[in-house]
């Protein structure tokens, strides 16, 4: 059973919400191999076609456990290989969908960045302040920061540790919507039910592609896209799809 | 808490703050600045307050800002940001009257001046004396409008009054003030009390969270197109038709009788 999460199973889609509410749902290693797990479980889930990731209303995360990192050695992170974890997210296979309320900072602007979507609240506040105590981002923020809003918007915030708002993060590609802060859990359930009612294979593979597309020069990601494009005329859905189509009718679509 | 520079009073639901240096004219110093801010935090926070009124003690509403106080700030050798002033002291004042989800009402007793204008303009009403008025008295001091003056007044008036206004620093009465908009009623003295309490107890007992979100609305809905300002208006309807109150009001409406609003 979770400790720092909530899970919930609202078929077809799944919702964690990280709850350490007293620390601003702080991410500890704990807390990571939670969601991981979630995420995994979900994955395998053929009831789950899409998830949400969420805080509560006042942090989405307000970044790292200070206190389990301030004694740490390299050789002690290393051991530790927490990062092993980001790995794990990363290899999440049906879309996440991030509802971001106030802060999202640190680790927690980077968990909502290895989101495939992000939902904001009009409260949300975006940052990478590791730069305030004397470290850097390590889970992708200067990596993933930097291809959403471009090199001199994430020089500015990872050098300044400033953070932006939710409408500012709007316009920088940062989020995909901004709603008032009582509608974001019920914005992302819009998109997550979206998603669900599509061909899961095909969002699947679709979902592969798109993150393909920062990985590989052009050339490479055309023919990964392409290949997936033929992988999924071998299946049923497709199938169907089409026929729905043709007959004008809503398609029904089993994952096959 | 016990506040020098200003006045605190709560009855049913009205939170009444008096800027209290009459001496002065309500001239804003810095501690004033501090506890109106102050008094405003703890205002958004108490979901007991429905209302607020803002008034200043004597003949004026407020002066605008202590200029004593700057005096003494140059007289030190180092020359200060006025910019920092305005985000430190006014800027927080000003974002929370418009972001409090509580109607707030300016009751000017007097002359509004400076910043003590830009207060009033930043309120959702504003109930004047005919005797009272509104002075953009920056340029006099070879400033130019802040703390949300500008912003609003030429939302409120449109360019070429604002700039009027403005760049004349004129003192304008109460009744011109209500005839462009400025102002939303002008009373006789006699009956000034009367009416803003009135109005706030009208505001108190109404339906807290739809004027609350209403006010969402109106602080956007210059800035945004017709799709977005329609997207905006249908998103809060999701929340506002939530509301107790919207249900009170449905089923009093349907008994054909006065709805009852708690304000949650």
């Amino acid at each position: 059973m979770p400790a720092h999460i909530l899970v919930e199973f609202q078929p077809p889609i799944g919702i964690i919400r990280l709850n350490r509410p007293k620390v601003l749902n702080a991410l500890n290693f704990e807390v990571l191999k939670e969601i991981v797990e979630a995420l995994e479980a979900f994955d395998t889930n053929e009831n789950i076609r899409a998830t949400i990731l969420t805080g509560n209303d006042e942090a989405f995360s307000a970044g790292a456990d200070i206190k389990e990192l301030s004694e740490a050695t390299p050789v002690d992170l290393i051991l530790r290989n927490q990062f092993a974890l980001w790995d794990r997210l990363k290899k999440t296979a049906k879309p996440i969908i991030a509802a971001v309320s106030g802060y999202a900072l640190g680790g927690g602007c980077e968990l909502a960045m290895n989101c495939d979507i992000i939902v904001a609240s009009e409260t949300a506040k975006f940052g990478q302040p590791e730069i305030n105590i004397g470290v850097m981002p390590g889970a992708g923020g200067t990596q993933r920061l930097t291809r959403t809003i471009g090199k001199f918007r994430a020089m500015e915030m990872i050098l300044t540790g400033q953070s932006i708002n939710a409408r500012e993060a709007e316009k920088h590609g940062l989020v995909n919507k901004v709603v008032p802060r009582e509608l974001y859990l019920d914005e992302a359930k819009k998109i997550a039910l979206q998603i669900a009612s599509k061909a899961p294979i095909a969002v699947r593979l679709a979902k592969e592609a798109v993150l393909k597309a920062f990985d590989t020069p052009l050339e490479e990601g055309l023919q990964f896209e392409r290949r997936n494009f033929y992988l999924l005329f071998s299946t049923e859905d497709m199938k169907e799809g089409m026929k729905a189509f043709t007959e004008k009718r809503s398609a029904h679509f089993k994952g096959r | 808490m016990s506040y020098e520079t200003i006045l605190v009073e709560d009855v049913a639901n009205i939170k009444r703050v008096t800027l209290n240096r009459p001496s002065a004219l309500n001239a804003i110093n810095d501690k004033m600045g501090e506890e109106l801010l102050n008094i405003l935090k703890q205002t958004d926070k108490d979901s007991r307050v429905r209302c607020v009124v803002i008034t200043g003690a004597g003949r004026a509403f407020s002066a605008g800002e202590d200029v004593q106080g700057l005096r003494e700030r140059y007289g030190s050798g180092t020359h200060p940001s006025l910019g920092d002033h305005l985000r430190k002291k006014y800027h927080p004042i000003i974002q929370l009257i418009r972001s409090i989800e509580k109607p707030i009402i300016a009751k000017l007793n007097g002359i509004a001046a400076g910043s003590g204008a830009s207060i009033a303009l930043a309120c959702d009403f504003r109930i004047a004396l005919e005797e009272a008025g509104l002075k953009l008295a920056f340029v006099g001091m070879g400033l130019v409008p802040d703390s949300g003056s500008s912003y609003f007044l030429t939302r409120l008036i449109g360019p070429a009054r604002a700039s009027e206004l403005i760049m004349s620093g004129r003192t304008i009465k109460a009744p011109e003030a209500a005839q462009l908009g400025l102002v939303n009623e002008v009373v006789p003295a006699s009956e000034l009390d009367r009416r803003v309490n009135e109005l706030a107890e009208r505001l108190a007992n109404g339906p807290t969270k739809a004027l609350g979100l209403s006010k969402r609305l109106v602080n956007r809905a210059i800035t945004v197109d017709l799709s977005e300002a329609l997207e905006y208006e249908a998103e809060h309807q999701d929340i506002a038709g939530r509301t107790s109150d919207h249900l009170e009001a449905v089923n009093a409406f349907l008994e054909k009788r006065e709805p009852k609003f708690s304000g949650k």
